[in-house]
């Protein structure tokens, strides 16, 4: 099979980019999205003009790398997988496909098809772990944790960081990115300690990295390769509720700067 | 010639570490601060590593290629990671942990390192449970495991078929926390280029921005390297694209041995191979062999027949015939050497006759399709993704593939190199899984050098240098390192030849696999070392790299990680030659029992072989630490 690529190309964050478009080789179906790329750009470089400039690595999607909205959507036509697990199948001979980088406020274009989504670790930094140090931990089983409670954490922990929530977002929201991991830990024991202490300080984050709010469209768990649930946006809204409130009331001890109460 | 003192602590097995932990030296903690550590990869080894030596006060500051320190491949590791908790009541110990790790490497793995590794893997997880790694549970709350190959206990724990991602988000949220803190200075899409060695000893690094392309050196008073394996040398491999051997080979080229090269995993469950455009190939978790069950047609003209129509009794379920004792949990080594096997009998299944099946349908008659959709749903869905088949319906079709490298780097006992300063962790080092790495024990060294190792040892040499002494980046090490990395980009992009990269990548692997794969012998290595070279040079004069080396330029990536696979490749195949026996993954023909098993000889190959570079050109020079069992028997591998 043969299909035309509208493919979106930018030298790098300074410049103009525009949509170039690109007649692929004889295909096989069975090929991922990504290695339709490989086969594009080595031609591109045979024929001397430079290849297209795309995020990717593990090719399984798990590790997140993978980015690319392509005919509108961020990582392809299909439910619940990521750009590297999206198969020329998927799509028809001679069809045209458009391919293009996320966009997103936060996220700036780097070259071609790269964005920058460093937003996200600085979140994670400025929040988003359990304080323990290592070697002070108690025995894994000293506290159970309900299977119920493990499983919902381990829904919201599968989040693999790669951003098309916010791509899809009409207002560029990390919301269900931020929320999934203040749910991971907002759900397990050894997160309480410094539960309204994270999620405060993630969400502060999230806002001065300038992504949008959420306004319940829902399209970035409809595009989430791993079908991570708005229903932690609205869990992480009860506990930024609960936390701001808290906040305001609860006494600081004067060893950190506030006064007994 | 390199000299190598593995430094293992005397007494007995089980008393070492805590010996050696009371008597090596200490850094106090006013001095800390002053010391400088550079941390190469932030995968396992390298993220626990990184947050760890900050959380005790060390300055870091950690390297890597990727935009993210949450990117690396650990994240893709599926089935689990093994500790000697013996929740299950089973009879698991830390001897056993340990007794079947080094039993599993087929005796040539360090003892003493084997047996710490088994007693901090409790700890490990203690850490990652602390840190809200959500590891699956039984319905009382209390953690559950499941088992893997190697193994005749369940002490495998897991998260779903995503452990390394939980893993690898656990510690990358130990790093975050320490960058937040100002611990650790993380520098992304920063790929290390050489190593600097100042006086004898590795003091610093020169790194390339891969946005800009800027070259920059940075000076330490210790580098640890966690950059993991060199899969990727043959071209297609279960690894992550961009994995590669860039770090621990520029090492190497400045005197840090290499030790067991040759060592490669070829790990039995993966989705066969299907046309010479694939980029990569991908696993499919051991812990589907917990109730799968591996088969092929016992006439070679069923192959082809739709296997659902193939009657029982014409069914060869191969490893539980061959291997009673273990079945469908047979070490990796012994299970993919036995697909082989069968599918060079001719029946192999699939398009290419390189495939044998995992059926599921007595699982599914015993569990139920929900509850095997709860234990391996997301890999079932993977398989679909690229197969557009139902293995709920249809056994899953697979075949061996390169997937992990138990060689690297050469570490003593303090995962310190024959370069004083330079540490290696993780898969980068050869120390702790022989000849065969045993499944859910990749997980377990990574965090275990990173978390409970490193912190430790690393203050055995830094307090041996003096605090703030570190080198300044205007030393002539420095310059001459980074006029080294210049130029090899120079000469790389002034090729200007005609084939893209990989043309040379896939000729490359295609020599590897057939020679110095699954099973090797004199004859064809000798072939390999006369078409590897020849490929090298081809290369070197007919590569086409587009692009400019000050900006971001993908091809100059990728042919820099090449160049260094083709040389690489050369010295796997030299030390597959000069290993004349069989151990583990490393099947000589001409060594086999009259069951067709591997035949060691602890005489003469009872060493770990370290290669010690001699210049450009020149044969290195082949070291061997001898390896003393004092405790263990060094038995014929049995699994029947």
């Amino acid at each position: 099979m043969k299909v035309k690529l509208k493919v979106w190309r930018q030298k790098d964050a300074n410049t103009p980019g525009e949509f170039q478009v690109y007649e692929t080789p004889d295909l096989n179906p069975n090929m991922s999205f990504l290695e339709m790329l490989d086969v594009v750009n080595d031609e591109l470089t045979v024929k001397g003009e430079e290849p297209i400039a795309f995020d990717h690595d593990c090719r399984e999607g798990i590790c997140g790398t993978c980015s690319l909205v392509i005919n509108g959507k961020p990582h392809g036509p299909h439910r619940g997988v990521a750009t590297c697990q999206t198969y020329m199948r998927n799509f028809k001979e001679g069809d045209v496909i458009t391919v293009e980088p996320f966009r997103a406020r936060a996220f700036p274009v780097v070259k071609d098809l790269i964005v920058s989504r460093k937003a996200f670790d600085r979140i994670m930094q400025a929040g988003g772990f359990i304080s323990v140090r290592t070697g002070a931990a108690c025995d894994a089983n000293a506290v159970p944790v309900p299977k119920e409670a493990a499983d919902l954490a381990m829904d919201a922990a599968a989040c693999i960081g790669c951003g098309a929530c916010v791509a899809a977002c009409k207002n560029g929201s990390a919301m269900l990115f931020v929320a999934a991991k203040v749910s991971q830990y907002g759900l397990l024991p050894q997160g309480q300690p410094e539960r309204d202490k994270r999620v405060l300080a993630m969400v502060k984050q999230m806002d001065a990295e300038g992504f949008g709010n959420c306004t319940n469209f829902y399209e970035c768990s409809a595009v989430c390769p791993k079908q991570i649930s708005h229903e932690f946006i609205a869990r992480m809204n009860r506990d930024f509720l609960k936390a701001s409130i808290r906040s305001v009331f609860t006494p600081t001890s004067a060893s950190t700067g506030g006064g007994a109460a | 010639m390199a000299k190598l003192e593995s430094k293992i602590p005397s007494g007995p097995l089980a008393q070492k570490w805590t010996k050696h932990k009371a008597e090596i030296k200490l850094v106090n903690p006013a001095n800390k601060r002053k010391y400088e550590i550079i941390v190469v990869g932030a995968g396992l080894a390298g993220s626990s590593a990184a947050a760890t030596l900050a959380e005790l006060g060390y300055k870091v500051k950690c390297f890597v290629f990727h935009d993210s320190p949450r990117r690396a491949h650990s994240i893709a590791a599926q089935g689990g990671i093994n500790a000697a908790k013996n929740y299950q009541n089973d009879g698991d110990s830390v001897y056993r942990l340990f007794y079947d790790t080094i039993k599993g490497g087929d005796f040539r793995a360090r003892e003493a390192n084997v047996h710490r590794l088994a007693e901090v893997s409790v700890n490990i997880i203690d850490q990652c449970v602390a840190q809200g790694v959500p590891f699956a549970r039984e319905y009382g709350g209390l953690l559950a495991n499941r088992s893997f190959g190697g193994a005749q206990v369940s002490r495998t724990f897991y998260a779903r078929g995503q452990t390394g991602q939980q893993l690898l988000l656990g510690a990358y949220s130990a790093l975050s926390r320490m960058i937040g803190a100002g611990g650790v200075k993380m520098f992304t899409h920063a790929e290390m280029l050489d190593l600097v060695v100042v006086g004898g000893h590795a003091k610093g690094i020169i790194v390339r921005d891969l946005i800009t392309g800027e070259v920059s050196r940075h000076a330490a008073d210790a580098v640890v390297l966690a950059t993991g394996g060199y899969g990727n040398v043959f071209n297609l491999s279960t690894y992550a694209r961009n994995s590669n051997a860039t770090a621990i080979w520029r090492a190497y080229k400045r005197g840090a041995c290499f030790a067991n090269p040759c060592f490669t995993q070829i790990h039995p469950t993966c989705i066969p191979v299907t046309g010479d455009y694939q980029s990569k190939l991908t696993l499919m978790s051991e812990s589907l062999r917990n109730d799968g069950r591996i088969w092929v047609p016992k006439k070679a003209e069923d192959r082809r027949k739709n296997p659902n129509d193939i009657p029982e009794e014409d069914r060869d379920y191969y490893l539980e015939r061959m291997y009673p004792a273990f079945g469908n949990l047979a070490p990796r080594d012994i299970s993919s050497r036995a697909a082989k096997k069968v599918c060079d009998e001719g029946r192999g299944v699939g398009e290419s006759g390189l495939g044998v099946y995992l059926d599921f349908s007595d699982a599914i008659q015993r569990l139920s399709e929900a509850g095997v959709r709860e234990r391996y749903g997301n890999l079932f869905d993977i398989y679909h993704e690229i197969t557009d088949e139902n293995a709920y319906k249809v056994p899953m079709r697979i075949f061996p593939a390169v997937h992990y490298t138990m060689g690297g780097l050469w570490v003593d006992y303090n995962l310190m190199s024959n370069i004083p300063g330079l540490f290696v962790l993780g898969e980068a080092n050869f120390s702790d899984h022989g000849a065969n790495r045993l499944g859910a024990s990749a997980l377990m060294q990574g965090l275990a050098d990173g978390y409970f190792v490193i912190p430790y040892t690393i203050a055995d040499y830094l307090a041996g240098q003096k605090p703030a002494a570190r080198p300044k980046t205007d030393a002539a090490e420095f310059r001459q390192a980074e006029e080294n990395v210049v130029g090899i980009t120079k000469r790389l992009l002034g090729v200007k030849g005609k084939e893209p990269i990989s043309h040379f990548h896939k000729r490359l692997g295609a020599v590897l696999w057939a020679n110095c794969g699954m099973a090797r012998n004199a004859a064809n290595l000798k072939k390999a070392l006369k078409e590897i070279p020849a490929i090298r040079e081809e290369f070197w004069q007919n590569v086409n790299i587009p692009g400019e080396a000050g900006t971001l330029n993908q091809s100059l990536e990728r042919a820099g990680r090449v160049a260094d696979f083709l040389e690489l490749a050369e010295l796997m195949c030299l030390d597959a030659l000069e290993r004349d026996e069989s151990c583990g993954c490393h099947f000589r023909e001409e060594h086999v029992d009259p069951e067709g098993e591997c035949l060691r000889n602890d005489e003469q190959y009872a060493h770990a072989a370290a290669w010690e570079f001699q210049g450009e050109g020149k044969a290195p020079v082949l070291n061997k630490e001898s390896l003393v069992y004092e405790t263990v028997h060094m038995a014929k591998r049995n699994y029947k």
